[in-house]
């Protein structure tokens, strides 16, 4: 199960299925029957303009896998930068990615994927690593197109005492999965690990997350929903595990989806997995459809139906939005998933 | 103003409305009074077309015009307004953002200009302190964590701010202190106009002490059993619903 090696000796025997627990809903095995020749080359200074470049100091072009791509940010820098990786035509590429805020350092990283409406198999992996104290904001908009096949996967590692705070959204798109493993170290460390899916059409989005409290005293903070219209399947895998000594763990997870219509679909998988003694933790999941009686409360004050409707949905997911720390990139998140919704 | 003749509605497969005729004139404030159980709320969902009360016979008009036919939208713009028993909770919809929104969409329905952000945050903060509402409530999303009495004021307001010609109170005494009841009704009392009528359901008489309805119906089994004066009220409060729920 290995998306990035099949890409590389396009192979889709090793692409990962649903025989992989942590892929049975996100099957690429089952779907890829042949993985498309290379990606033909993009040149970096053809792409036009990404969403976030207006509020960055530097922007990184990955363009159909070109291009490693290394961000360093060193102690005492306060940098606030956008990665864009592209995807174009329907051929296959993977891209590869490291960040490393020193001990002390800050960093908003604005990421994007951009896809356009080729049948694209895409990977990206991403290295983060945090140093003692280091801050760190990533926010993540995947922005795939309805053909396209688009995974990243990125690690994680926080240095005792970092903040490190995320928020993905995902439009879905073939397939597109957004997973982030976390090593928390403890120490006081702190994670904030948002995410929200907008998928309608026939689109598939999957956030997958995993975080590994190894140490004492650490905070992991998730909030993830879902709006899923149409035939769009949406998919949370979240994971939380306190390893024995870890005690003072602080984690709370909830993940909580509106289906908007009889044919969607989402599956959500919650997991704490607690082996210390001394620590609180809790989970919170709820599927279900927009509430009937607000809705008539809204249409009895004047608001259409639609109107209405895209009210209230704006609002469920407007609680993990206004959890973005960086004021700009809030706006801009906010507009993105307010197109989707009434799109 | 409001006209309803021989009206029949089914929750389900139950009939709970079975023949109601009621007329309420411009100007004026007309009770519904009746135990529990004997159609009140009912009478205001279908009145305001919520999902799930079905008319199977009979008719309501607001000045001439078939409300059955409109949506709820709709009969909003027409200016029915319900203020809710129990009022609900909008999170992640700060009041004044679902206020306007109502208004605004309420105006464009009539085909008339939208208010802009600064002259609706005038209206809202005038409306507000006659109803000794904190404005800063108003930035919260609305009746989020607000008390039974808070939420029953922002009904008020809201129906203050959106003008409405025909208003429906359902039990808006309940869960009020007498503090709270005597403001309710004193924002009630402000909106009285020649050319708006008030339908109030009350189970108790209490809250037409302060509300003086023009004429007071008795609603039993499904229909209007009596209707009178304001004495009539009082009669109920002295002698209880057990005459009307008994010829029911």
């Amino acid at each position: 199960m290995n998306l990035a090696g099949a890409i590389r000796d396009l192979d889709p025997a090793q692409l990962p299925g649903k025989r992989d627990e942590d892929w049975r809903w996100t099957d690429l095995r089952g779907l890829v029957r042949v993985v498309p020749e290379p990606s033909t080359p993009v040149d970096p200074r053809d792409v036009g303009q990404g969403p976030f470049e207006h509020l960055v100091s530097a922007s990184y072009v990955v363009a159909n896998g070109a291009g490693d791509v290394r961000i360093e940010v060193a102690a005492g820098e306060d940098k606030t930068l956008a990665l864009r990786l592209l995807s174009r035509g329907a051929g296959s590429h993977t891209a590869r990615v490291e960040v490393e805020v020193a001990a002390g350092a800050r960093l908003t990283l604005l990421e994007t994927y951009e896809g356009d409406t080729g049948g694209y198999v895409a990977h990206a992996s991403l290295a983060v690593s945090l140093g003692d104290g280091a801050v760190l904001e990533r926010i993540v908009l995947a922005a795939d197109g309805a053909e396209g096949v688009s995974v990243s996967e990125a690690e994680v590692r926080l240095g005792a005492g970092a903040d490190y705070g995320q928020t993905v959204l995902l439009s879905g798109a073939r397939r597109q999965r957004v997973e982030t493993r976390v090593a928390h170290p403890g120490g006081g460390a702190k994670l904030r690990l948002d995410g929200v899916y907008l998928v309608a059409d026939k689109r598939h989005a999957d956030l997958t997350t995993v975080v590994t409290h190894d140490g004492t005293d650490g905070v992991t903070m998730q909030m993830a929903k879902g709006v899923v219209r149409d035939q769009a399947r949406g998919v949370f895998q979240g994971r939380i595990v306190v390893a024995r000594g870890a005690d003072r763990t602080d984690a709370r997870m909830e993940h909580h989806a509106l289906i908007l219509s009889d044919r969607a679909e989402v599956d959500a998988k919650p997991e704490l997995e607690i082996y210390a003694d001394d620590v609180a933790c809790s989970h919170g999941n709820t599927v279900g459809a927009l509430d009937e009686d607000a809705l008539f409360y809204a249409r009895q004050r004047g608001i259409p139906e639609a109107q209405a409707r895209g009210l209230l949905t704006e609002a469920f997911i407007g609680e993990v939005i206004d959890r973005i720390a960086h004021e700009g990139a809030r706006g801009i998140v906010r507009l993105w998933a307010a197109e989707r919704l009434t799109g | 103003m409001l006209t309803v003749k021989d009206l029949h509605a089914t929750v389900g497969e139950t009939e709970i409305l079975k023949g109601l005729s009621l007329d309420v004139p411009a100007g004026q404030v007309h009770a519904i009074m009746g135990p529990n159980g004997a159609g009140k709320s009912t009478l205001s969902y279908v009145l305001t077309g919520r999902q799930g009360y079905e008319v199977t016979q009979g008719s309501a008009t607001l000045d001439g015009e078939d409300l059955l036919a409109l949506n709820p939208d709709e009969r909003a713009a027409r200016g029915v307004f319900l203020s809710f028993q129990y009022p609900l909770e909008i999170p992640g919809v700060p009041a004044l953002t679902f206020i306007r929104t109502a208004l605004n969409a309420q105006k464009k329905a009539r085909g008339e200009d939208e208010v802009a952000a600064p002259a609706f945050l005038k209206l809202a903060r005038e409306k507000a302190a006659a109803l000794k509402i904190d404005f800063e409530m108003l930035k919260r999303p609305l009746n989020v964590g607000f008390s039974g009495g808070e939420k029953k004021r922002m009904e008020i307001l809201q129906m203050a701010i959106l003008s409405p010609r025909m208003l429906i109170l359902d039990e808006t005494d309940s869960g009020l202190d007498i503090d709270a009841l005597k403001i309710v009704a004193e924002g009630v009392n402000a909106l009285r106009a020649p050319d708006r009528a008030m339908l109030v359901i009350t189970h108790y008489q209490r809250l037409l002490d302060y509300i003086r309805p023009d004429r007071v119906h008795v609603l039993a089994g499904g229909r209007i059993a009596a209707s009178g004066g304001p004495e009539l009220a009082l009669e109920l409060e002295r002698e209880g619903y057990d005459k009307y729920a008994r010829a029911a």
